[in-house]
């Protein structure tokens, strides 16, 4: 120790010479740290923008075989395709089927999700595991379980190519779904909440409607936001269970541009811009609290 | 055990009650739970109907030769019964074991789990990397994050159609390979390319949801706890390996089994990136089933029937072995 302290006694005047090194401090990073970080995100945003960037470049081009020559799109961006898109497609169709089938998923979907998410979330009861499981098994069905019997049912009941067959399928999914959801959100509001309720002499029901359900009101939009945009998104059941063009909804509909025979990229381009910007939009209000109640749910599960 | 005895009652505590009847528990279960059990009514009526209804119709359909020649169906005003019959277990026996189950199931089989493997690895390995740099203290932080979410947020049927324009034979990707005197494989014809561009469009579908959830698990580990570890001298990947990843334990084992059964079950990516009837070596088993089912003449609805129990039952299986190991490894750490 004392030879050091000599040391640097010793040696004092030559700092000033040298000039000095400044230290990192915690978490600091150098300029090629920095410059690798910039780099890495932005090749990786690249990425993920660039096929959407390129759908909205060919949505420009006039012609179908334009995706084979990019770079003429460039001398002759128009319009034309949205205008044929909105005047002689069933595009105005489509919207309307699709938002009949996502809002009518929406409503049942989180109306009968609401209160056995409030039920697991406070509530032991015999049946309660068995329940959960089901809840989160329900979420692992393959498509292909249900698809042919479901199929069978509907056509017995004559409702192929009907709203409701729809509705009824995405159901199937949305209910277990937004009830995992919602017990997630109602596990966050404290339990004091309701045993004042109780103690003022509410029932059950009382606490749920009146005190935890206008409390939870953002998890039930995010449950609804969700459901809303699965049910755009669904695709097997969609196109198998309608048949009538003017019934299909967004995601059969797209796919009618591009058969075997012929494809029409560009107005398929222009539809996708469409149908992609106000989901798009949409999603963004809501993805962060979509994060924490997807992942919520589980952990705490 | 000591036994303490009730004042009030006499009675002794830590003694069991007889046992009620069983008409008797059923009836105090009742008065005690009807609140749980009517709160809980609607979802387990809705999911008997749309769930539990079909699942068994479904499975008793694998049991017989339906297909799409004699199964009920009306043609006009002509209503014609269901004529197929029982056939037991037979079905199964001839996915699994019949002639020519390689081709049909076990092949299938064997590319939908490496495709499962690889496509869970990749989104969470490039999930976690992108999660790590988002972590960072850095200008322009936002904007990353918006652009890196842009793949979940934009509609999966309508991304897809644009990698199927940009994988087409002269497409913009081959274009650009073509540019960089680079080979340009035919993504959309070639077995193994079409298992390659499948794997690829999927991996960009998928990476956000990993990234977000483990960017909240990052963002939920306790700094202290670096400083810590800092103060003891451990370098940048000792911190990472005994700090942020047992952070991340929760988080991961949720996220990997979420990506684990979405990635099983994906059907869109691979039933709209290769048309209906193409690519029969690159489809997995959920697109295949669907392909029996829907896809062909005549409809061979039973086998597509057995193919989704078949999947439920691998599913099944997998997460209740899934969670077992968790279990296992959290009593171990504990």
């Amino acid at each position: 120790m004392s030879t050091t302290t000599l040391d640097t006694t010793e040696t004092a005047p030559a700092p000033a010479a040298v000039p000095v090194r400044r230290t990192r401090r915690r978490g600091e990073r150098g300029p090629l740290g920095t410059a690798l970080l910039h780099g890495g995100l932005a090749l990786a945003s690249l990425i993920a923008l660039a096929p959407v960037a390129w759908l909205c470049y060919l949505s420009l081009g006039p012609d179908k075989d334009d995706y084979l020559h990019p770079g003429g799109i460039a001398g002759k961006l128009t319009f034309s395709n949205y205008g044929f898109v909105l005047q002689h497609t069933g595009f105005l169709d489509w919207f309307k089927s699709t938002l009949i089938v996502a809002l009518g998923t929406t409503v049942v979907g989180v109306l009968v999700a609401a209160t056995t998410g409030y039920a697991v979330s406070r509530m032991r009861f015999p049946g309660y595991k068995p329940l959960m499981w089901v809840l989160l098994l329900t979420q692992a069905f393959p498509i292909a379980i249900l698809i042919v019997p479901m199929y069978e049912i509907f056509s017995e009941l004559g409702l192929i190519d009907t709203y409701w067959a729809l509705i009824a399928i995405n159901c199937s999914t949305a209910v277990p779904y937004s009830a995992w959801l919602l017990k997630g959100y109602f596990d966050t509001i404290p339990f004091e909440i309701d045993e004042a309720g109780r103690v003022d002499g509410l029932t059950p029901f009382g606490t749920f409607f009146r005190l935890i359900l206008p409390l939870a009101r953002p998890g039930l939009a995010v449950a609804a936001f969700y459901t809303f945009i699965t049910a755009v998104g669904e695709v097997a059941f969609a196109t198998t269970f309608l048949l009538d063009d003017s019934k299909y909804t967004f995601a059969v509909g797209l796919q009618t541009f591009v058969s075997e025979h012929d494809a029409q990229w560009n107005y398929m381009a222009a539809t996708a811009v469409l149908i992609a910007i106000p989901v798009t939009v949409f999603f963004y209000l809501v993805q962060r609290n979509l994060v924490t109640g997807l992942t919520a749910g589980g952990t705490k599960g | 055990m000591t036994v303490a005895i009730d004042r009030a009652t006499g009675k002794r505590r830590g003694d069991r009650a007889p046992r009620p009847g069983l008409g008797q528990r059923v009836k105090n279960g009742f008065q005690k739970y009807w609140y749980a059990y009517a709160m809980i009514a609607p979802v387990v009526i809705v999911l008997g109907v749309l769930v539990g209804y079909p699942l068994a119709r479904g499975f008793y359909l694998t049991l017989t030769d339906a297909n799409s020649l004699n199964s009920a169906r009306t043609i006009g005003v002509n209503h014609i019964d269901a004529t197929y019959e029982f056939i037991g277990l037979d079905n199964y026996q001839d996915i699994l074991f019949g002639p020519t189950a390689y081709d049909r199931f076990w092949s299938h089989f064997l590319w939908t789990v490496f495709w499962t493997a690889a496509c869970v690895a990749l989104h969470y390995a490039l999930g976690l990397g992108l999660a790590l740099m988002l972590h960072q203290k850095l200008r322009g932080r936002t904007v990353y994050r918006l652009l890196l979410v842009l793949p979940w947020a934009v509609p999966t049927f309508v991304t897809v159609f644009s990698w199927r324009i940009m994988l087409a034979d002269s497409g913009a990707l081959n274009q650009l390979l073509g540019a960089l005197h680079l080979p340009q494989p035919a993504w959309l014809e070639d077995t193994f390319w079409q298992r390659f561009a499948a794997i690829m469009v999927n991996t960009w579908c998928g990476v956000p949801f990993m990234m977000l959830s483990l960017l909240g698990g990052l963002q939920s580990i306790d700094s202290t706890l670096y400083e810590a570890a800092e103060m003891d001298g451990a370098s940048a990947w000792q911190r990472f390996r005994h700090v942020t990843l047992p952070g991340l334990r929760a988080v991961s084992s949720t996220v990997v089994l979420l990506g684990i059964i979405w990635t099983f079950n994906q059907f869109v990516i691979i039933f709209l990136l290769f048309g209906k009837n193409s690519a029969p070596d690159a489809q997995i088993l959920v697109t295949w089933a669907y392909q029996l089912g829907f896809g062909q003449q005549p409809r061979d609805f039973a086998q597509s029937a057995a193919y989704g129990v078949l999947l439920l039952s691998i599913l099944t299986v997998f997460t209740s072995f899934y969670f077992r190991w968790l279990k296992r490894n959290d009593q171990l750490a504990v």
